[in-house]
C-alpha cells in the first residue's frame, strides 16, 4: 500500500503507467480497431497520414493500413517484451539465487557460465541463434530471453550474498531451518525488489533487440511488428519518411514507458534514496 | 608493475570464460541444419553426393564430434578461423578487413557518450532536482528508449537529405581516392553521424550513472570532511568527488564494450559501412556460419582486451585494488 | 571564569517538514572556555552532533538554525556566509569524525589530504608543505612519518588513520577542535592512545576540545567540563567531577546509573567439579583464500587451539578486540561455520561432528542472540511470526506456535499485542527483546549471546542486560557472552575468557579476573578501560538484580 502511495506520488511514475496502459489498450484492442491481417493489402500505397480518413497513419510501400500495423504490433511488442523477459528473469534469479546461496564451486561455474555470456555481444548471440534455430516468433522470443539473464543473474547474485550473511538469515539457520524455506522465505522475499525493478530494464531491451530483427528483417517476417516497417520504410526514406518515423515513435513510447515505470517503482521500492540532498 | 600483474591476472582468469563460451557456441552450432560443405556446394549449384562426401572427408566433418571440437579449437588457437565460402577466401582475412571501421566506430562512441556523459551527469548532480536535471534527465530517458536505427534514418532523412550537411551512408568517398589528412577528413564527415546514432544510447546510460555516483558520493564522509577542512564547493567537488565519481563510470565500459559492439551491427547496417557489425549481418543472411562464428569469436577477444584496459585504468584510479 | 572562546546561546535548530520532531535542537547553551576539553554527552537522538555540526556551519540541507547565536572571536557564525565561514574551518576550528576510514578520501595519500589544508588556507609553497607534513604526523606519534605520508588511507590501520585524522585536523593549529565520537569505532586499546593524544595535543597547544560521545567512561576518561542533552535540550552542565559524582537532573542520574561498574559483583564461586553444559575441546579455524590457479594463498587463522567449558547456569565471557576470533567462536559454537578441528561438546553430542541433518534437530538446545538489532530480524515477517519460526520449524503447529509467541513476547516484557506489528515499527531494545523472545521460544539450555547490547544506547542496554539476567536464572540457562565491553563483562560474567589473535590467553573467574589479571594483554585492556578509576555514585539499581 505504502509502496503504491509513493509511486503514485511521483509524476514520472504515473505519466509512465499511464502510457503503457495506452499501448496495452492498443494492443487488446488490435482486432476490434483493425480485424482482419493488418500485413494484407489494404490500399493505394504510399498515402501520406491525414490525407485519407481511412488511413489516419497513411499506408505504407505495400499498400498495407499503418494504423492496423501499429495496433497489431503493439500487441506483438508486449506479447516478445514480456515473455522474453520472463524467460530472461526466471533464469536469472534461478542462476543468481543458486551461485549467491551456495556459495564456493557452484558459484564459480555459474559465474564463469554468466560470464561468457557477458563477453559475447548480446545482439551477435541473438543472430547466432537466429541463424541456427530460424526465425519464428518462438525462436526469438526464447532467444531473446536467452540473452538477456547475464545481469539479473549477477545482480540476484549479489543481492543473496549480502542477504546470506544477515544476521536474520543466520537466525533462520541456527532455529534449524533447512536451505530451502532460507532461501524462498527469508532471503527471495528482501532480494526481490532491485530484481524486479530491473525486470522493466530487461523488458526495453528485449524490446529494442526485437524491433533491432525486426528491422534487419530477421524476425519472423509472418507476425506485424514495428521494427519490421520502419525496415520497409528504408526504401522510401527519402521521400515517404513517414513510413519509417510512426512505428519509430511507437517503439519510443513502449520503452520509455516501460523505463518510467521502472524507475517509479525503483523509487517507491527503494525509498530512502529518495529527497537527497 | 603491481597493476600490470593485477591485470594480467584478471586476464588469465578470462580464458576459462572464453573456453566455456566456444565449447557452448560449438555445441550450438551442431544443430544448425546444414554445414560447411553444404553452403559451398549450393555456391557452385550443386554437386554429386560423393563430391560432397570427397569434401567432407577433406574439412574433417566426417569425424566424431569430440575431435571436431578438439579440432575446431586447436584451429582457433592458431588464429585460424576457417574458410568462407561466400567471400571465397579465409574468415580471419574478411574480418581483418572489416574491423578498421567499427572500430572507428566504437573508438570515437565510446569517446562521445562518456565524455558527454560525465560533464552533464556533473552538471545534472550539481543541479540536482531542479529544472536542469530534470530536463536532462528526461532526455536521458528519451534517448535511452530511441531505437538507434530509427534515430539514424531520422538523422539521415534530416541531416542527410533535408540539409546536406552529411553524406547518407558509406565509409568513405571511394571514387575520391583521396589520401593523408584528405582521407582523414573524409572518413570523419561519413562517420559523424553514426557515430553520434550508436553514441545516444550510450550517452544516456552514462548520464544517469555519472549523476548518480556523485549524487552517492558527495553524501559520503570524507566528502563533509573535505567541507570542514574549509575547501570550497569546487574544490570539494574537483579533489574529492570527481575520481570518487568517476569509479562506476569506468566498470560501465567494460560492461558495455559487448553492448556497443552488438549496436554496431545495426548501425553500420543503416549507413551501410563496410564494418564487422556488417558482416555478421550479412553472414546470417547469406548463411555463411563460419564467418558468423569468427566475428563472434573476435568480437568476444574485443570484450576481453577492453576489460583488460579497464582493469588497467581501474586500478590507475583506486589504489585500493592493487594491494 | 576565562571568557569564553566559542558561546552557544539559544540555539535551536529546525528540522524539514515530515521529519519526527519539529526541532533538533531547542534553546541550546554552552560555552567553550580555552584550554578546556568540553565533552558533550547523550544518547542516540540527543542533538549532540548536531550542535557540532551546526558550529561548522555544515548542517544538512533543510536542515537549519532558526535562532539564537554562536559566538567566536566576536562575530556570530550564524551570521556568515559560506566564504567567511569557509575561513573558518579547518583554519580556526577543526574536527575530527567517527569513522576514520570512511572520513578520508579512499583515493589520495594522507600526505596529499593533510597538504591541501595547506593549500586551501595559506601560501605555502609545495616543498614547504612537503616538510611540514610528515612533521605532523610525527607529531600524533605515527611510526615512519614519511611512508604514512605517502600511503593511502586503506593502507593504515584504524588508529593510524585516526591519529591523521588529528594531524590533519590541527595541522593549522586550530583554537578549537571538534571530535565527534573519534574514538567510538574503535578497540579499547586503541580507544586509549587516541584519548591520551588529544589530551596530550590539547595540553600543549592550549586548543579547546568539544567532545562528543556518547561514553560516560570516555567523559570520565577526559572531560574538564560536561554537557549533558536529551531530545535536543541541555538538561545538565557542570564541571566534569560534578556531573559525574553529583548529578542533578533525573535524566543525568539514570544515564550514569546504567552505566556498568568495572567492578564486578561479589557471586559465589563456581565449583571446580561443575558440570559443563558446553565444552570446546581444541577448536580450529583457517580462514583461506585460494587464488584460481592455487597463487596466492592467504590464510587467516580466526580460531586457534581453543578450549573452554561453560559450567551448567553459569555465564561465560568471551572478550577481546575486532579481530580476535570471538565471533567466529561463537558462529563455531552452533555451527554457522565449520571447525577445521576440535569437538564441540553440548551434553554427549559433539555438534562438530553432526550432519546437517542431525545437526537441525540439535538447535533447539542451543541458540544464539545477534548483535545488529535491525539486520538480525527479517523486515518482511511480523514480530510474532519471527518469534513461532523456530517452533513451526521444530514441529509445533502454527496456531499453537503464535500462541506461545504472544506469551513469550510477554516474557521479554513486550506487549503481546505487538506480534502483529513489524519489525521495523519497535525500538532498538525492542527489537532486542524479540530477537531473545525467537532464541528462547525453542527452549534452549545454552544461549549463545553476541555482543547483544553493543548497537544499544546505554540505558537501553541497562533495560536488556537486567532481562537477560532475570531469565536465564528464571529458566536455568547457561550462556556464553560474547563481548568487547569489559564493564558489561564484569557484571554479566562469572567466568570470562580473554582473546587475541585467535587464542585465548587467560581464563579466570570474573572476580581474579578483575582483581590480578595475570597475562599482560589482559591487564592492557583492563588499563585501556575509559574511566576506570570512575566510579560510578552509589546508583538506586544494579544491572544484576540476582
Amino acid at each position: 500500500m505504502k509502496v503504491l502511495r509513493l509511486f503514485l506520488s511521483s509524476p514520472a511514475a504515473v505519466i509512465g503507467f499511464a502510457l503503457f496502459l495506452v499501448v496495452v489498450a492498443m494492443a487488446a484492442s488490435a482486432d476490434l480497431a483493425y480485424p482482419g491481417d493488418p500485413l494484407d493489402l489494404a490500399g493505394r500505397p504510399l498515402q501520406w497520414p491525414f490525407t485519407n480518413p481511412r488511413f489516419p497513419l497513411g499506408t505504407d510501400v505495400q499498400g498495407r493500413d499503418i494504423a492496423a500495423v501499429i495496433f497489431h504490433g503493439a500487441r506483438v511488442t508486449l506479447a516478445i517484451g514480456g515473455a522474453a523477459t520472463a524467460i530472461a528473469m526466471t533464469i536469472g534469479i534461478a542462476v543468481g539465487a543458486l551461485a549467491g546461496y551456495h556459495g564456493g564451486l557452484v558459484d564459480e561455474i555459474l559465474m564463469r557460465l554468466t560470464e561468457a555470456f557477458q563477453t559475447l555481444p548480446n545482439f551477435l548471440l541473438l543472430l547466432v541463434f537466429i541463424a541456427v534455430f530460424g526465425s519464428d516468433i518462438a525462436t526469438v522470443i526464447l532467444a531473446i530471453g536467452v540473452v538477456s539473464w547475464p545481469a539479473s543473474a549477477r545482480l540476484t547474485r549479489a543481492e543473496f550474498l549480502t542477504l546470506r550473511s544477515r544476521e536474520f538469515v543466520q537466525a533462520a539457520r541456527v532455529l534449524g531451518m533447512r536451505d530451502l524455506p532460507i532461501i524462498f522465505r527469508e532471503i527471495l522475499p528482501n532480494a526481490l525488489p532491485p530484481v524486479i525493478v530491473y525486470a522493466s530494464v530487461v523488458m526495453a531491451v528485449a524490446i529494442l533487440l526485437e524491433s533491432a530483427l525486426a528491422f534487419l528483417n530477421l524476425s519472423d517476417p509472418n507476425v506485424p511488428s514495428w521494427g519490421n516497417l520502419i525496415g520497409t520504410g528504408r526504401a522510401v526514406l527519402r521521400t515517404q519518411w513517414y513510413v519509417s518515423a510512426i512505428p519509430g515513435v511507437a517503439i519510443l513510447i513502449t520503452v520509455l514507458a516501460v523505463s518510467l515505470v521502472g524507475q517509479g517503482l525503483n523509487d517507491a521500492l527503494n525509498p530512502r534514496l529518495k529527497g537527497r540532498p | 608493475m603491481r597493476i600490470v600483474l593485477l591485470a594480467l591476472r584478471r586476464l588469465a582468469a578470462s580464458l576459462p570464460t572464453l573456453l566455456v563460451l566456444l565449447v557452448g557456441l560449438f555445441v550450438l552450432l551442431q544443430f544448425a541444419p546444414g554445414d560447411t560443405v553444404d553452403a559451398l556446394m549450393a555456391q557452385m549449384g550443386g554437386g554429386d553426393p560423393a563430391a560432397a562426401d570427397e569434401l567432407r572427408r577433406f574439412y574433417g566433418l566426417d569425424l566424431s564430434v569430440p575431435v571436431r571440437l578438439g579440432h575446431y579449437l586447436w584451429r582457433l588457437v592458431q588464429l585460424d578461423l576457417g574458410y568462407s565460402a561466400i567471400y571465397g577466401k579465409p574468415v580471419a582475412e574478411v574480418i581483418v578487413e572489416r574491423l578498421p571501421p567499427t572500430l572507428l566506430l566504437m573508438g570515437a562512441s565510446l569517446a562521445f557518450a562518456f565524455a558527454g556523459g560525465l560533464v552533464l551527469g556533473v552538471f545534472a548532480a550539481r543541479k540536482v532536482g531542479r529544472w536542469p536535471d530534470t530536463v536532462l534527465s528526461t532526455l536521458g530517458l528519451i534517448f535511452y528508449a530511441t531505437p538507434s536505427f530509427w534515430f539514424g534514418l531520422m538523422g539521415i532523412v534530416l541531416f542527410a537529405v533535408d540539409l546536406g550537411w552529411v553524406p547518407a551512408g558509406g565509409y568513405e568517398e571511394i571514387a575520391g581516392g583521396k589520401t593523408g589528412l584528405a582521407r582523414v577528413l573524409d572518413v570523419a564527415w561519413h562517420l559523424a553521424l553514426p557515430t553520434l546514432t550508436l553514441a545516444l544510447i550510450f550517452l544516456a546510460t552514462y548520464l544517469r550513472i555519472m549523476r548518480a555516483s556523485m549524487l552517492e558520493v558527495m553524501t559520503l564522509d570524507f566528502v563533509r570532511t573535505a567541507r570542514a577542512k574549509g575547501l570550497s564547493g569546487m574544490a570539494v567537488l574537483t579533489r574529492h568527488v570527481l575520481r570518487n565519481a568517476l569509479l562506476p563510470m569506468v566498470t560501465l565500459i567494460g560492461l558495455q564494450a559487448g553492448t556497443m559492439l552488438g549496436g554496431s551491427v545495426v548501425v553500420e547496417s543503416v549507413f551501410a559501412l563496410p564494418g564487422l557489425g556488417r558482416l555478421a549481418y550479412e553472414s546470417v543472411v547469406q548463411r555463411d556460419l563460419n564467418t558468423l562464428l569468427g566475428i563472434v569469436f573476435v568480437s568476444a577477444l574485443l570484450v576481453i582486451v577492453v576489460n583488460f584496459l579497464v582493469d588497467l585504468l581501474y586500478a590507475r584510479l583506486d589504489p585500493r585494488i592493487v594491494s | 571564569m576565562t571568557p569564553p572562546l566559542l558561546s552557544i546561546g539559544d540555539l535551536t535548530v529546525a528540522l524539514p517538514r515530515g521529519a519526527d520532531r519539529p526541532f533538533a535542537l531547542e534553546r541550546v547553551a554552552l560555552d567553550l572556555v580555552p584550554g578546556e576539553i568540553h565533552c558533550v554527552v547523550g544518547e542516540s537522538g540527543s542533538g549532540k552532533s548536531m550542535t557540532a555540526m551546526a558550529v561548522m556551519g555544515l548542517l544538512a540541507e533543510g536542515v537549519e538554525a532558526t535562532e539564537g547565536r554562536i559566538d567566536f572571536r566576536g562575530c556570530d557564525l550564524l551570521r556568515l556566509d559560506e566564504a567567511e565561514m569557509r575561513k573558518v574551518r579547518g583554519r580556526e576550528i577543526g574536527m575530527i569524525f567517527q569513522e576514520p576510514m570512511t572520513a578520508l578520501n579512499p583515493l589520495r595519500t594522507i600526505g596529499d589530504q593533510i597538504g591541501e589544508m595547506f593549500r586551501a588556507h595559506t601560501d605555502l609553497s609545495g616543498p614547504e608543505i612537503a616538510k611540514r607534513v610528515p612533521a605532523l604526523l610525527a607529531d600524533v606519534h605515527i611510526p615512519d612519518p614519511a611512508a604514512a605520508a605517502r600511503a593511502y588511507p586503506h593502507e593504515l590501520s584504524g588508529g593510524q588513520r585516526q591519529r591523521a585524522m588529528i594531524a590533519m585536523a590541527l595541522a593549522l593549529e586550530p583554537a578549537i577542535l571538534i571530535a565527534d565520537e573519534p574514538t567510538t569505532a574503535l578497540d579499547v586499546t586503541t580507544q586509549a592512545q587516541i584519548l591520551a593524544l588529544i589530551r596530550e595535543l590539547q595540553e600543549r597547544r592550549g586548543t579547546a576540545v568539544l567532545f562528543i560521545t556518547h561514553d560516560f567512561g570516555v567523559v570520565a576518561e577526559i572531560a574538564t567540563r560536561v554537557t549533558v542533552m536529551q531530545n535536543g535540550r541541555v538538561v545538565e552542565q557542570g564541571a566534569a567531577d560534578d556531573v559525574l559524582d553529583r548529578p542533578q537532573h533525573p535524566y543525568t542520574k539514570a544515564l550514569i546509573a546504567a552505566v556498568p561498574s568495572l567492578e564486578p559483583p561479589p557471586r559465589p564461586r563456581l565449583a571446580a567439579s561443575h558440570e559443563a553444559a558446553l565444552t570446546i575441546d581444541h577448536v580450529s579455524k583457517t580462514y583461506g583464500r585460494r587464488g584460481l590457479f592455487g597463487a596466492s594463498k592467504r590464510v587467516v587463522h580466526a580460531v586457534r587451539d581453543v578450549s573452554l567449558s561453560l559450567p551448567r547456569g553459569a555465564t561465560l565471557g568471551i572478550v577481546g578486540e575486532s579481530g580476535s576470533g570471538k565471533s567466529t567462536l561463537a558462529r563455531l559454537i552452533v555451527r554457522l561455520l565449520d571447525p577445521d578441528r576440535g569437538a564441540i561438546r553440548l551434553g554427549d553430542v559433539d555438534i562438530a561432528a553432526l550432519s546437517r541433518r542431525a545437526l537441525r534437530a540439535q538447535t533447539r538446545h542451543i541458540q544464539m542472540v545477534f548483535q545488529d538489532p535491525h539486520a538480525s530480524l527479517n523486515p518482511r515477517h511480523k514480530a510474532g511470526e519471527l518469534v513461532a519460526q523456530g517452533l513451526i520449524v521444530h514441529g509445533t503447529p502454527r496456531k499453537a506456535a503464535l500462541a506461545r509467541a504472544a506469551e513469550l513476547f510477554a516474557l521479554v516484557g513486550l506487549d503481546p499485542a505487538g506480534v502483529d506489528r513489524y519489525p521495523h515499527e519497535f525500538s532498538g531494545g525492542q527489537r532486542q527483546r524479540i530477537g531473545l523472545a525467537r532464541a528462547l521460544a525453542v527452549g534452549p539450555e545454552v544461549l549463545i549471546a553476541d555482543e547483544p547490547v553493543s548497537a544499544l544506547d546505554v540505558s537501553v542496554q541497562a533495560q536488556v542486560l537486567d532481562l537477560l539476567v532475570r531469565l536465564k536464572t528464571e529458566l536455568g540457562l547457561s550462556m556464553v557472552f560474547i563481548t568487547h565491553d569489559l564493564r558489561v563483562a564484569a557484571q554479566i560474567c562469572d567466568r570470562i575468557a580473554v582473546m587475541r589473535n585467535g587464542e585465548v590467553v587467560e581464563i579466570a573467574d570474573t572476580v581474579d579476573l578483575f582483581a590480578a589479571p595475570r597475562h599482560p594483554y589482559t591487564r592492557a585492556l583492563l588499563a585501556a578501560v575509559p574511566g576506570r578509576h570512575w566510579i560510578p555514585p552509589v546508583p538506586e539499581r544494579r544491572i544484576v538484580g540476582a
